[in-house]
């Protein structure tokens, strides 16, 4: 196991990389001059000379990248623009807000997405079956910013059960939570029912019913173990874009997490701000996949993922 | 072995898979229009289609046209889904931006099919050293989650709905590379790819006009699913005031402006928000159904 987890972080290198240059590129696509974007509006000649000179962008390309990842390595993503703090110090204080934000919602997708698919395997083809399958399309086709919208007005407007917005307490949490988690749940719950249907139709639950095990210890101990394998790899591919979706989600609620600092970086144009919020979201999600990969070979240890 | 095919076996090699492809082709078309769900959301995406087309002859009111004194009325005979901050007829706005939101979603999906097939057809058709580095560079792609790529590339490019077109379209690249690179490997290995190199086709002509044709199912249902999503994103990104910008009314800009309004006019961000819903929805059913139709392997 072991042996597996070292493979796996060798392996992650090269897409850690890869993810710093696309970054890094994209930020070279920027139209105009650099060190007057970085100077801030209205810099003096000399000004933005002495930021070209210092941020080194009159030397070639290669040589660029290569001090930005030595730079990424040693933690210094660059001074935000708009405050010149270090942007590191602000992610620091953002991404915890944001990744209790998706661990709520990633607990929503996984409890609510099982649930219902357990619900309609069980019985198949059956009416709650298919509006449990009606419900979780829905699920999938509902855009987060609008469902964000529609639970605020239903819950803090009109009934005023729950606070508009902002992240002061827990009961913030639940509507930007559920928002988030809603959509991954109906895609958990797709795949947990095809799953299940599956495995109830092989040969080694038809011998445990054959035995006379009671159903829900069928279904449970044998059907569910085994259907969880392929679940696991929909629930990390979610995580993906579960944190995708906080930028989203955050806007709505209005919660100062990594997300939204993206955003308001992008319409300050603040770039180094962007750079390295993307970069750390990214990085959070490659080890979030190799996570899950760890997690999915200690569920299933048939799988030789080596 | 390959050098022994003549040219009378190529050909009827060629006829063979020409039957074969009219069968699967009747196959396909009595699945979906069995499957009611898949019809269903055909349906959808058919009125959406046409509401794209009529939108200037059906609109009742000019989509622009301020008038404050009608400023934020609730829906009613007059105004069907009622009236904007600006006094702006929805129902006339919504049908004009669906010109904008769907066809932002069209846009983005071609321009990511586009260089995603490409890219999948060279990688899967050379193997090797060029497999190794565009699956590499896929890699890197599907790194970044959800739509931060996306949101890079505006920061790089600046906000506006081409430039969300192609940040979306961007991130649709590497789905569609990944699906083509798996479906050309199968098929390079096929006899009649051999014969026809071997009648002295060149690589250009193999893999566009032989291969190509035979890894379009996947390719069709990972496009109806990706509509969806591309939908869904773009709207989200003018959501966030990055894509169109005011007074488009494109429906994630108008859901945008909605919002300020969730206490007084709560329709101003129902109904955009409902239009988004339903024509996701219709894509996912659709997607469902080609998917039960085209996959074999889903067949039980």
């Amino acid at each position: 196991m072991l042996l597996f987890i070292a493979k796996r972080l060798v392996q992650i290198i090269p897409v850690i990389f890869g993810v710093t240059l696309v970054v890094f590129l994209i930020m070279q696509m920027v139209p105009g001059d650099p060190a007057a974007i970085l100077a801030g509006e209205g810099a003096s000649q000399e000004t933005i000379e002495q930021y070209r000179e210092d941020l080194g962008l009159n030397r070639p390309v290669a040589e660029q990248y290569m001090s930005y990842v030595s730079n990424v390595f040693q933690g210094d993503l660059g001074n935000s623009l708009k405050n010149k703090q270090p942007v590191l110090d602000e992610i620091l204080l953002r991404l915890p807000i944001t990744m209790e934000l998706a661990f709520y919602s990633i607990l929503i997708t996984i409890v609510l997405g099982l649930a219902a698919g357990i619900i309609s395997a069980v019985k198949p083809y059956s009416i709650r079956d298919v509006s449990v399958m009606v419900v979780a399309l829905l699920g999938i086709s509902l855009p987060s910013f609008w469902l964000g919208l529609l639970l605020m007005y239903l819950f803090s407007v009109k009934l005023q059960w729950l606070p508009v917005a902002g992240w002061d307490g827990p009961l913030n949490i639940i509507l930007p939570a559920l928002t988030l988690g809603v959509g991954g749940a109906a895609i958990v719950a797709r795949m947990t029912r095809s799953s299940m249907l599956d495995v109830i139709g092989q040969d080694y639950i038809r011998t445990a019913r054959a035995k006379g095990l009671k159903e829900h210890f069928v279904i449970y101990k044998h059907a569910l173990r085994n259907a969880l394998i392929p679940v696991i790899t929909v629930v990390g591919l979610q995580f993906g874009s579960l944190l995708g979706g906080t930028v989203l989600v955050e806007s709505v609620f209005a919660i100062n997490g990594l997300g939204r600092m993206i955003v308001d970086a992008i319409r300050t144009r603040d770039l180094p701000m962007v750079q390295g919020g993307v970069l750390v979201a990214s990085l959070v999600f490659v080890f979030v996949n190799l996570l899950v990969d760890v997690l999915y070979r200690a569920v299933n240890k048939r799988i030789d993922l080596n | 072995m390959a050098s022994k095919v003549t040219t009378a076996q190529t050909m009827e090699l060629a006829k063979a898979r020409q039957n074969t492809r009219r069968e699967r082709w009747h196959s396909f078309r009595s699945v979906m229009t069995q499957n009611k769900a898949a019809m269903a959301g055909a349906i959808i995406i058919g009125i959406y289609l046409l509401m794209m087309l009529v939108a200037p002859i059906v609109a009742p009111y000019d989509p622009y046209d301020i008038s404050l004194e009608d400023k934020l009325t609730p829906p009613s005979m007059e105004h069907w889904m009622g009236t904007d901050d600006k006094g702006r007829d929805i129902l006339s706005r919504i049908l004009y931006g669906s010109r904008l939101s769907i066809g932002v979603g069209f846009a983005s999906v071609l321009f990511g099919a586009f260089f995603g097939i490409t890219l999948g057809l060279v990688a899967g058709y050379y193997g090797k050293w060029i497999d190794t580095i565009i699956s590499r560079l896929l890699d890197v792609m599907l790194a970044f989650p959800g739509i931060l790529l996306a949101l890079a590339i505006i920061s790089a490019l600046g906000p506006g709905l081409i430039n969300v077109t192609i940040a979306v379209g961007v991130f649709s690249i590497p789905l569609f590379a990944r699906i083509v690179r798996g479906s050309t490997m199968e098929v390079k290995k096929l006899e009649y790819i051999d014969a026809i190199r071997t009648l002295g086709a060149n690589d250009f002509t193999i893999i566009f006009k032989h291969i190509f044709p035979n890894v379009l199912s996947p390719i069709i249902v990972q496009g109806s699913m990706r509509l969806a999503t591309a939908i869904l994103s773009a709207a989200g990104l003018s959501f966030l005031g990055l894509g169109a910008q005011p007074p488009s009314p494109e429906w994630g800009a108008m859901l945008s402006s909605g919002r300020d309004f969730l206490f007084s006019a709560p329709y101003m961000a129902l109904f955009p928000g409902l239009m988004i819903s339903i024509l996701v929805l219709g894509f996912n059913l659709f997607g469902d159904g080609l998917r039960d139709a085209l996959d074999p392997k889903l067949k039980k």
